[in-house]
Order: C-alpha cells, then sequence, then structure tokens
C-alpha cells in the first residue's frame, strides 16, 4: 500500500510566480524511507510543507496514510509526525516542558503526556537534559528533542526535513542511528537531504529533485547504475603515468583518460576486481608503485551531475570530506 | 469545543512557564511602567498644573496604566513574530488543535502578564501618592477595564507578529505607531495646548477615552479630556466599550485566518 501519494504538485510564490513545485509527483510505500534528494531551492521543503498541511498548492493533490491532505487536513496531522530544518522547540522551555507541551496538544491527557515524555527522553538519550532549557542544548541533543517531539503519537508517517543540516558529524552520525531504530519499528518516512551519502546511508528509495520536479527516481544503486558502471582509477608518479596509461589499456581494452594535474589515470572497467589485480600485477611488473589505486563506482554526485547537468553546489564540499573519510579506512 | 478550550489553555501555560523559566522579561516588562510612574510624576508632576485634588499623579496613573496595556500588543507582536522565526507556528499548524488555539492562547496568555504588571504599578502608584477614591467595586472594574483593553489591543499584535514574522521588526512597526497613538491623547497633558485638529483626533483615539474612563471608574475628575466637546470625550465608558468590541469583532477573525494560512 501506498503512504503517501503526491500527483501533480504545483506551487508558485510571489508575483514573479517562481514555481517552487512544478508538477511534482511521487509515492512512498508503506513502512518504507523515501529519500527527496535535491540542492537548496529545489522545491523539498516546499514538497513536505504540502504533504505535512503547512501549505495548499496551486494545484495537484495527495494523500498521506490514505487521507486526502486538502480535504481532510485535520485527519492528516493526527497521523503524521514533522520534524523541520530548523529545531521548532520553545527555546526558553526545558526540554521535558516541550514535551509534555505537545503531548497534551496531541490530546494526551496529564499523566499520559508525562508518561510519553519519560519514555521519549529516555529513548534519547535525554534524561539527563531533561530539566534544562532548550537553548543550552548541543544542536544535535536539539534535533534529537524536536524529533522525539514528532514522534508523541507515534505517527504512521513521519517527515524529516533536513534532519542533520548543520549538525557536525558526530551528531549525524547520532541522528542516522536514532532514524535508522525509527525505521525498522516500521515508520513511513519522507526525508529531505542535500547530502547523498545521507541519502544513501537512510532511505530505501530516492527521489531526486531538482526545480520542484523529481527527475530520476530508484535506489541508490540504481541510479548509480544508470549513470555508468564501475571505474579503475590510478594515481601514479608524474614520470610514470605514460607507462601506466599503457598498462590500463592493455588490460581494459579502453583507451584510459588521464587527467595530468593531479595525475590520476581512469577506464571504465566490466569485470572489477578481475583488472584491478591484473593492472596491480602488470604495474608491480614494471615496478611502477601507485600512489592510489582503486575501483570507484559513481558517487552519487556524479548521478546528479549527470542529471542535471550541473553541480549540486552545496553538497560537493560534503562529499570531499566523505571521500577522504572512506579513504582513510 | 471543550477539546479547543484544553488546546489553547496548554499554550497560554506555556506562556506562564516562561515567565517562571526566565523571570527577567516579566520583570523588565514591569520595571519600565514603573520607571514611567517614578518620571512622570517626578519630572513632569511639578510643572503640570493639575488642579484636582491629590495632585498630578491621580491624572497620571490612569493614563500610565492605559500606555501600558495598549502595549501588550507589542508583547503579542514580538511573541508571535518570534515563534514564526524558530518555526514554532509550523509545528504547531501541524498539530491536531483547534485552528484558534494558538492565537486565543497567546493573547490570554499577555493578559495574565499583565494582571501581574498592573499589580506593581499599582503599588508603585500607591507608594508616590496615587489614592483612587471610587471604592473598591469601582476600583476593581476600572482595573478588568484595563485588561480587557489590553486583550483587544493583543489581538492587533497577533495580526502584526504574523504578517512581519521577524522579531525587530514587529519591536520596531509596534513602536511606531503606538507611542503617538498614547502621547497623542489626554494620558500624560490636556489636549488644549493641541492644534483643533489634534484635539478632535485626541478625543477620538481609544487611549483617550480609556483613560478618561479609568479616570472616572477610579473617582478623579478628567480635567485633561473634553475640550474639543466630542461625544467619545463625554462618554468614555460606552465609547471604551465599543471600540473594544470593535478591536475583538475585526481582528481576532482575521488573526486566526492568518494564522490558518500563515507560510514561512
Amino acid at each position: 500500500m501506498k503512504s503517501i501519494v503526491a500527483q501533480e504538485l504545483v506551487k508558485s510564490y510571489g508575483k514573479g510566480g517562481v514555481k517552487a513545485l512544478d508538477g511534482l509527483s511521487l509515492d512512498v510505500e508503506e513502512g518504507t524511507v523515501l529519500g527527496l534528494l535535491g540542492p537548496n531551492g529545489s522545491g523539498k521543503t516546499t514538497t513536505v510543507r504540502v504533504l505535512a498541511t503547512l501549505l495548499t498548492p496551486d494545484s495537484g493533490s495527495a494523500t498521506v496514510a490514505g487521507i486526502d491532505v486538502l480535504k481532510h487536513p485535520d485527519e492528516v496531522r493526527k497521523v503524521i509526525g514533522l520534524s523541520g530544518q530548523y529545531a521548532a522547540l520553545d527555546e526558553t522551555l526545558t526540554g521535558w516542558d516541550n514535551l509534555t507541551m505537545f503531548g497534551r496538544l496531541y490530546h494526551l491527557n496529564s499523566s499520559g503526556a508525562k508518561k510519553r515524555a519519560e519514555e521519549l527522553l529516555e529513548q534519547f538519550s535525554l534524561t539527563d537534559a531533561a530539566r534544562r532549557p532548550i537553548r543550552t542544548y548541543s544542536g544535535g541533543m536539539r534535533r534529537r528533542l524536536d524529533l522525539a517531539a514528532s514522534l508523541i503519537v507515534k505517527p504512521k508517517v513521519l517527515f524529516l526535513d533536513e534532519p542533520t543540516t548543520g549538525l557536525d558529524p558526530r551528531g549525524r552520525m547520532e541522528m542516522w542511528g536514532v532514524i535508522d531504530e525509527l525505521v525498522k519499528g516500521g515508520v513511513t518516512l519522507l526525508l529531505t537531504t542535500q547530502y547523498l551519502e545521507e541519502a544513501d546511508q537512510l532511505a530505501d528509495s530516492i527521489a531526486v529533485i531538482d526545480s520542484g520536479k523529481v527527475i530520476a527516481r530508484g535506489s541508490a544503486d540504481e541510479l548509480k547504475n544508470q549513470v555508468g558502471g564501475e571505474r579503475l582509477e590510478i594515481t601514479v608518479e608524474a614520470n610514470q603515468i605514460a607507462d601506466a596509461t599503457r598498462l590500463v589499456e592493455q588490460v581494459t581494452g579502453v583507451k584510459p583518460s588521464v587527467d595530468h594535474g593531479i595525475r590520476k589515470i581512469s577506464a571504465p572497467v566490466s569485470n572489477g576486481s578481475a583488472s584491478l589485480i591484473q593492472v596491480l600485477r602488470l604495474l608491480d611488473e614494471a615496478k611502477i608503485h601507485p600512489l592510489d589505486i582503486g575501483l570507484k563506482r559513481p558517487s552519487l554526485d556524479d548521478v546528479f551531475i549527470s542529471l542535471t547537468g550541473h553541480v549540486a553546489e552545496v553538497v560537493v564540499g560534503l562529499e570531499v570530506g566523505g571521500k577522504n573519510a572512506a579513504k582513510r579506512k | 469545543m471543550l477539546q479547543s478550550v484544553s488546546d489553547f489553555l496548554v499554550i497560554t501555560k506555556r506562556q506562564l512557564l516562561q515567565m517562571i523559566r526566565i523571570p527577567e522579561v516579566l520583570i523588565f516588562a514591569t520595571i519600565q511602567p514603573a520607571m514611567f510612574v517614578l518620571l512622570f510624576r517626578y519630572v513632569f508632576g511639578g510643572a503640570i498644573d493639575s488642579g484636582v485634588e491629590g495632585g498630578y499623579v491621580q491624572l497620571l496613573m490612569p493614563g500610565i496604566f492605559v500606555q501600558t496595556v495598549a502595549f501588550t500588543l507589542a508583547a503579542t507582536a514580538v511573541g508571535l513574530a518570534a515563534d514564526m522565526q524558530k518555526g514554532l507556528i509550523d509545528r504547531f499548524r501541524s498539530l491536531p488543535i483547534s485552528r484558534s488555539a494558538v492565537v486565543i492562547g497567546r493573547t490570554v496568555g499577555d493578559t495574565l502578564q499583565n494582571v501581574v504588571t498592573l499589580i506593581v504599578m499599582g503599588l508603585v502608584g500607591f507608594l508616590v501618592g496615587w489614592r483612587p477614591s471610587s471604592g473598591p467595586i469601582k476600583i476593581f472594574l476600572g482595573f478588568l477595564f484595563l485588561l480587557a483593553f489590553g486583550y483587544s489591543m493583543s489581538w492587533i499584535g497577533v495580526i502584526i507578529g504574523l504578517s512581519v514574522r521577524e522579531e525587530r521588526v514587529a519591536q520596531n512597526l509596534v513602536f511606531m505607531t503606538v507611542f503617538p497613538l498614547t502621547f497623542l491623547s489626554n494620558a500624560f497633558a490636556p489636549t488644549t495646548g493641541m492644534p483643533k485638529i489634534l484635539q478632535y483626533f485626541a478625543e477620538w483615539n481609544p487611549v483617550s477615552t480609556m483613560v478618561a474612563a479609568c479616570r472616572e471608574l477610579f473617582g478623579t475628575e478628567n480635567v485633561f479630556g473634553a475640550t474639543a466637546n466630542s461625544w467619545p470625550s463625554q462618554n468614555p465608558i460606552l465609547m471604551s466599550l465599543i471600540y473594544m468590541f470593535l478591536l475583538v469583532a475585526i481582528f481576532a477573525p482575521i488573526s486566526v485566518r492568518k494564522y490558518v494560512r500563515v507560510s514561512k
């Protein structure tokens, strides 16, 4: 069953009629995670706001948990949880105050709200900070509490709008762990992110969105295959480039592309690891010791560029960080 | 119905909790009017010949009370703008609560803060010589009037807060409008010195009718008003009630509509 369905959503802002959504359609199978991936301004947040009943689209329709978002927004609000990119909490109040307040607003009775607050604080490791004002919390703690507040009534459908934007790497890892646990619990999740890595990590299925439209849809693997298969990449000393290039061509049967600036040779391969071993053996015989060698599958970065024709600006720096981290392993 | 009452009470309770968690806000909200009492009492009080029994302070206190409750709209506007800015309004709007709960909760909460402020100001006034002479029932009615006026002004604050979406803009906008309103009135000085056209404005000004009404309820002759002999200056209590009714009747529905459609 589909838990979220959006059809042909259109939303323009302002007099100029800038289209934030331009015929966006998507659907999410019950109990799965859809990663809505796109750069800033691509329409991710607008999509979430429409589905979470905060914004009325100019045209199009949507259902959440089988309920029409435009006709019965009140019913939708009973079954969804929303956690935004800005931690929407009362900063002056304590974590406890916030959770009990939201519990009451979800119409739990007083003792029910307190009990649920306790459970959630425990679940999100915030019990020690429960009696402190939110303004003293770290970014990661705020996000966790914000997420906790959206889980008070165990929603059927959860919307997380850029849950890790602005968090440090540790906060991000913690948040990923928490989200992973939730997903195991069976909630349907729509997650927006500008981190390709995050969509890859958390989502069952990814919808790439650009200029208010879904431009590609599939699992991370499917999207990567759409761009092309594996590539062999070797970095060598400058004076060995010519020799190494010849060896790579000999193995792969394709003329490799060479980037002299970073001394990198790369070529597509069909039988990845076998080619890698063969090239390594030949290089060894030729007494060439590569500085770096490996098989590279296209990153979602590559996917994004090949789909949109432009780089997902915000993402590039982070993705480089990600690659370096992977190398260190 | 019962559910929507409990919804707005939760929002109101949130504001009371804020007062406990950051008492500075209430302290400053109280110090400022108390300071005004002292400044006007001792700086202008000597220069202005009031001609009423008990001196200038009898006329001054209703003026300062009204000015203070008129500024409730600032508290409301700034509070809501801050909630908008932080995305809290979005969260409230994603909850299954009645569409009027947040704005009613806010206006009621701000009015409860006024209770505390008015008590403190009344005490400061008493210390510097304010002696309402109309008896406990009328005095109580006077304060009730003040709270009701603050509450109705608060609805204008809702619209400002939801429209400007930024705390500082809300603050500037409110000060630019409320200050002239409170000074172009009979609150602190007689309107006789103003050009005739301003006298009319001053007498139709809700702040003036409120001040005149409170002077009446607290038992002081309103020697600062009624120079242009306009109807509101002669029927201040009735006129104030009409103003309050109009403020709520016009601005409350607009506020709720605004809240339902507001989007960041």
